[in-house]
């Protein structure tokens, strides 16, 4: 099969062929110059893999480069609008240009041929599996992100006084929700024209060091937008955990309790707070 | 694209950037201002940039240029108006304006040029 | 559309917005930003290009675009994607920050064959 591979030009134009006739070309999601450049690709990479044995995939090393390539093109169908079969017909429908190559070259058909045959075909079905198997994986990656959206959990941002807004932190904080928190205060922070944020996390199981990046992102466009972040409900485990991970959180200011963040708000914004007579 | 207007307030100059900065007025503001405010000696130079929807790393660059700029002549510059959707977008790139202070819009910001602008009085009405 | 010179950037910024009525000002401001930026590499970097609205992915709600040059090339690709990398003295954030920013980020691009990008974006 390297030999097959190795003259590109005429299998390249008969595998475009072969994907037109089954109707997985799709001139209205790819244009033609991107699925030749792609089939290009692949045939370079498979014949770049292929060795006197062939080699088991996807474990064998020798494989890496194409799987990787596989891994990019299958999560890109998927954006582009294709189906799992259609993906998974691009590596079956360059058996017809394989087999009508054999068949041409070998017209008499000795066992050792069908078993090659065999072993080829059983080769190009795992790879079109594969790479169905990843864009299935990716569609359902991104619209998992996407429906996160639609969750409405509700990130309330308190006035706890003038020009100083709260924000209680419940639960864990993934990458929507932390998004869904920056817009929501950085929102309100315009409305009201607040200079303090302060952001309570007593509410957070864990600080990682994903945790912290996104309250230092969060205190940075706070920041941007010309108004200054607390970080409150610092737990002693949770500032054990940010030491031993040697997070830093970027000279953002952090208290224990909040009590201790509105007193730090109150100084940030010229209050003081006396006892009734 | 229309060259950007430099008003003056006391020893600071305000500039109001509006619609998209491109590539030729973003230096010419850049010169012009430097300019201004050696001319008039002044302290602090405001930048609003409220009517921004976006602020790519191109005009990030070119609005640290200017405050590069200004600091050399020992002026401090604020930028104003920042809405939350640029101030996440820059987070998120990872983008920052070096040089500069910010401040959520302009009367805050020249607030902290330490411009503070009085209320008008009342007229009073004799009878 | 054609990118051919700086007002072209401008104009794929007017078109965007018409096309997004009803986004809200983060996804905009996003879509927009990431237009910019890979608009400004295609005029700096390579030579001018093109770019190109996709449709948009079925049920994924996703805003698809696609720039292109005939340009030189990234030698590098993961290197221009990190921090700090730059040709011109500039920041040299702009295709990291854009990836970042993006749903989807697929780039291809070699010496002497230009650079495709393609992008999804959160609508």
């Amino acid at each position: 099969m390297r030999d097959l591979l190795q003259r590109p030009g005429s299998v390249l134009d008969e595998w475009l062929e072969a994907q037109r006739r089954a109707g997985v070309a799709r001139p209205d999601l790819i244009d033609e110059s991107q699925q030749r450049e792609e089939s290009a690709q692949l045939l370079s990479l498979l014949g770049g893999a292929l060795a006197d044995t062939l080699p088991v995939f996807p474990d064998d090393p020798a494989w890496d480069e194409l799987r990787t390539y596989l891994d990019r093109l299958a999560e890109s169908r998927a954006v582009d609008g294709f189906s799992p079969t259609e993906t998974a017909r691009l590596m079956l429908t360059l058996k017809d240009v394989v087999f009508k190559a054999l068949r041409d070259k070998v017209p008499q058909v000795p066992a050792d041929a069908w078993a090659d045959f065999d072993e080829l075909t059983r080769l190009l079905d795992t790879l079109a599996l594969y790479s169905s198997e990843v864009l299935q994986r990716s569609r359902e990656a991104i619209i998992e992100r996407q429906q996160q959206d639609m969750l409405e959990l509700s990130t309330p941002v308190v006035q706890l006084w003038d020009g100083i807004v709260g924000v209680p932190l419940i639960g864990t904080l993934d990458s929507r929700r932390a998004r869904l928190v920056m817009e929501t205060l950085l929102d309100n922070l315009s409305e009201t024209k607040s200079s303090v944020a302060i952001i309570d996390i007593s509410g957070i199981p864990t600080v990682d060091a994903l945790t912290a990046q996104y309250l230092t992102r969060t205190a940075a466009a706070v920041r941007l937008m010309g108004a200054e972040c607390i970080v409150s409900g610092i737990r002693p485990q949770i500032a054990r955990t940010i030491v031993d991970l040697g997070v830093t959180l970027d000279g953002l200011p952090t208290r224990a309790t909040l009590a201790g963040a509105l007193a730090l708000a109150f100084e940030r914004t010229g209050c003081t707070v006396e006892p009734s007579a | 694209m229309a060259r950007v207007p430099i008003l003056r307030i006391g020893d600071c100059l305000v500039v109001t950037v509006h619609a998209d900065l491109d590539d030729g007025s973003a230096v010419t503001l850049r010169d012009d201002l430097a300019g201004r405010v050696a001319a008039i000696s002044a302290r602090g130079v405001l930048i609003d940039v409220s009517a921004l929807d976006v602020v790519d790393s191109f005009v990030a660059r070119m609005l640290g240029d200017v405050a590069r700029t200004v600091s050399i002549l020992d002026a401090e510059t604020v930028i104003s108006g920042l809405s939350p959707a640029v101030a996440m977008t820059l987070v998120e790139m990872g983008v920052t304006i070096p040089h500069t202070r910010t401040a959520l819009d302009a009367q805050n910001g020249l607030r902290l040029l330490g411009i503070v602008m009085a209320p008008v009085r009342e007229s009073v009405r004799c009878d | 559309m054609r990118l051919t010179g700086e007002a072209d950037l401008g104009r794929l910024r007017r078109r965007l917005r018409t096309l997004l009525p009803n986004a809200s000002p983060f996804v905009l401001t996003r879509i927009l930003t990431v237009a910019s930026e890979l608009g400004r590499n295609v005029l700096v970097h390579g030579g001018g290009g093109r770019c190109d609205i996709l449709p948009p992915a079925p049920d994924l709600r996703l805003f698809r675009l696609r720039f292109a040059d005939e340009g030189p090339g990234i030698v590098d690709i993961e290197r221009a994607l990190g921090d700090g990398y730059s040709t011109n003295g500039g920041l040299g954030l702009g295709l990291g920050g854009a990836r970042r920013l993006s749903e989807t980020f697929h780039i291809d691009s070699a010496p002497g064959r230009g650079t495709r990008i393609r992008v999804a974006l959160p609508c």
